[in-house]
C-alpha cells in the first residue's frame, strides 16, 4: 500500500497551474527526489501535497492510516526565522503539537528527546536556534519533522546554504533515516546527489519530464555520463 | 516621597488606574512578542490610529461608553487587514496606510464638527492621542470592563501558549501538522484589536505601538528562548507601565509619555545588557 498517491495533479495559485499532469507514489521505504529549475514548481507541489495549497485539478491521497497532521515537513527557512529567539528543544517540540493537547506531556517530551539523539543534537537542546549553524538548524528541524511523523518525510531543499562537507552529512543522515525506513520525498536541484541516494526521480517542469527509478532517469539524461543540462 | 505616594494611593481613581494600566501593559507586552517576531508591528500601529476615528465617532455620537463602538469596529478592521493581507499582497501595506491616515484626519474632523459638550476641541484631542488624563477619569464600569478582558487575553495566550508559538515560528509546519491557523489568526486579529481598544485609555492611540513593541524588542536582546522572552517581556512592560505611572503621578508629567520614556529607558539598559552578554561569550 501507498504511503502517499498523487494522481494526475495540476498545483498552483488561485486556480492558475504552476505545473501539471503530476502522478507518482510513495510507498514504505521509497526515496523520491523531485529535481527541476528554479521556478518549476517544487515548492508548489510539495504545499499541495501537505494541503497547504488547494490542488487546482487531480488528487492527493494519503494511505496507511497517514493523516494530514502526520507528515513530517521540513520547509525551506524562511527569513522570519533569522533572528527568532527559540531554543532548539521548543522548536524540537512545536513538532508534537499535532499529537498532543494544549501542553506537552512526558510522552511529548521523551518523543523529542528521542528525535534530537537521533539527530545527534541532544546536547544542543537549550542552545539558541538562531545561533546554530545551517547544518546544525536543519538537523532540528529534521528532528522536528520526526516528531509529527516517522513514516514519511517531505523536505525542500534540504541543503540549501550548506557548505559542501555539510551538505554532504546531510544526505548521509538522510539516507540512514530512509534506512530505518522512513519514506523519504526530497526537492533538490543537486542531480548528482538525487542520482547517488534516492531510489526514483521526479523531473518537474511545466510537466514532468521524467517519473521512474534512478537507472532510466541516468539512461535518458546523462548518456555515458555526459550531461546533457 | 513615599507619604505623598501612599497619599495619593488612597484615592480610589489612582488605584484604578494602576490596576488598569499594569493589565493593559501585561497584555499588550505579550501580544507584542507575537507581532514583532511575525513583522505584524506596523499593524498594531494602523489599529490604533483606526480606533482614534472609532473614538471620535463615539465621542460625536455622545455614547455612554466609548468602548462600545471603538471595540467592535476596531476588531472588525483588524479582521478584514488580516484577510486582505493575504490577498492584494503588493499594495496591502499602502493601503493600510492610507487607510490610517484617512481615520485620523477623519477623526480630527468628528472632533471639530461635533465638539463633546462642555469640553474643549483641542483637548480631546489631545486626550485621545496622547492619553493625557483618560486613565485617571475611569469609571468602575469601565476598570471592570478593562480587568475582565486583560484576563481573557491572558488566560488565552497561556492556554494556547504551545500554538501560538509554533504558529509564530513556522506557519506552514504548523498547518501541516494540523493546526488550524486560520481560526487562530482570526482569534489573534480580534484580541490584538481588543487590546489596542483598551490601550487607548492608557497612553493615546499614537503611542500604543510603543507598548506593543518595547518589551519585545528588549526581551529578544537579551534572551535566546521564545519562553524567557515572553516572561521577560510581561515583566519588562509591566513594570514600565508601573514606573510611568507612579513618576507621572509624583511629578505630574503627561501618563502616556512618561510610560513610553520608561519603555525608552529599558530598551536601553536591555540592549547594553544584551551587548555585553554578546561580548562575554563571544
Ligand atoms: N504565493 C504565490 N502566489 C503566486 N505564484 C507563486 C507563489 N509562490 C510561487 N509562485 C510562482 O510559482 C512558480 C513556482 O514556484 P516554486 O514552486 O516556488 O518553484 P520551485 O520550488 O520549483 O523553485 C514560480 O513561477 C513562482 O513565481
Ligand atoms: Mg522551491
Amino acid at each position: 500500500m501507498a504511503l502517499l498517491t498523487v494522481q494526475n495533479l495540476s498545483a498552483g495559485y488561485e486556480g492558475k497551474p504552476v505545473a501539471s499532469g503530476i502522478s507518482f507514489s510513495v510507498s514504505s521505504g521509497d526515496y523520491l527526489t523531485i529535481v527541476g529549475e528554479n521556478g518549476s514548481g517544487k515548492t508548489t507541489l510539495m504545499k499541495t501535497v501537505l494541503g497547504l495549497l488547494p490542488p487546482v485539478s487531480g488528487k492527493v491521497e494519503l494511505g496507511d492510516g497517514l493523516r494530514k497532521n502526520r507528515i513530517g515537513y521540513v520547509p525551506q527557512q524562511t527569513a522570519g526565522q533569522k533572528g527568532f529567539p527559540a531554543s532548539v528543544l521548543e522548536v524540537v517540540l512545536s513538532g508534537c503539537l499535532g499529537k498532543s493537547g494544549l501542553f506537552y506531556s512526558k510522552k511529548e517530551k521523551d518523543l523529542a528527546t528521542k528525535q534530537m539523539r537521533r539527530m545527534e543534537i541532544l546536547p544542543l537542546q537549550n542552545r539558541a536556534y538562531r545561533e546554530l549553524s545551517g547544518g546544525q538548524q536543519k538537523r532540528a528541524l529534521l528532528a522536528r519533522a520526526l516528531c509529527a511523523a516517522d513514516s514519511m518525510l517531505l523536505l525542500d531543499e534540504p541543503a540549501a546554504g550548506l557548505d559542501p562537507v555539510v551538505t554532504q552529512e546531510m544526505y548521509e543522515v538522510i539516507q540512514s533515516l530512509n534506512r530505518e525506513g522512513v519514506a523519504i520525498v526530497m526537492i533538490s536541484h543537486d542531480i548528482q546527489a538525487a542520482l547517488i541516494y534516492s531510489k526514483t526521480i521526479l523531473h518537474l517542469a511545466e510537466k514532468p519530464l521524467y517519473y521512474g527509478d534512478v537507472f532510466g532517469y541516468k539512461r535518458e539524461y546523462f548518456l555515458e555520463g555526459e550531461q546533457h543540462a | 516621597m513615599l507619604e505623598t505616594l501612599l497619599h495619593y494611593l488612597s484615592f480610589p481613581f489612582v488605584r484604578y488606574a494602576l490596576i488598569v494600566g499594569v493589565l493593559i501593559a501585561l497584555c499588550s507586552s505579550l501580544l507584542g512578542v507575537v507581532l514583532v517576531l511575525k513583522r505584524l508591528s506596523y499593524i498594531g500601529d494602523s489599529l490604533s490610529h483606526i480606533a482614534f476615528g472609532a473614538m471620535a465617532a463615539a465621542t460625536a455620537l455622545n455614547l455612554s461608553d466609548n468602548l462600545l463602538l471603538v471595540l467592535p469596529v476596531t476588531i472588525v478592521v483588524s479582521i478584514l487587514i488580516l484577510y486582505s493581507g493575504g490577498r492584494t499582497k503588493i499594495q496591502g501595506d499602502a493601503a493600510l496606510a492610507m487607510l490610517s491616515v484617512g481615520s485620523l484626519a477623519v477623526g480630527y474632523m468628528l472632533f471639530n464638527l461635533f465638539p463633546p459638550k462642555g469640553g474643549n476641541v483641542s483637548g480631546d484631542v489631545c486626550t485621545t492621542l496622547f492619553g493625557s488624563t483618560s486613565i485617571l477619569t475611569l469609571t468602575k464600569e469601565e476598570v471592570w470592563l478593562s480587568v475582565i478582558l486583560s484576563a481573557a487575553v491572558v488566560i488565552l495566550f497561556v492556554i494556547f501558549y504551545h500554538r501560538i508559538f509554533s504558529l509564530t515560528f513556522d506557519e506552514d509546519f504548523a498547518r501541516a501538522t494540523g493546526m488550524r491557523t486560520g481560526l487562530y489568526q482570526l482569534g489573534m486579529a480580534a484580541v490584538v484589536a481588543t487590546v489596542i481598544s483598551l490601550a487607548m485609555n492608557l497612553v493615546g492611540s499614537l503611542l500604543i505601538s510603543a507598548l506593543l513593541v518595547f518589551p519585545a524588542l528588549s526581551s529578544m536582546r537579551v534572551f535566546h528562548s521564545f519562553k524567557k522572552v515572553v516572561i521577560c517581556s510581561a515583566i519588562f512592560g509591566v513594570s514600565a507601565a508601573l514606573l510611568g505611572l507612579l513618576v507621572s503621578i509624583l511629578v505630574g508629567t503627561p501618563v502616556g509619555a512618561t510610560i513610553v520614556a520608561a519603555d525608552m529607558a529599558g530598551f536601553f539598559l536591555f540592549g547594553l545588557i544584551g551587548l555585553f552578554k554578546k561580548g562575554r561569550t563571544a
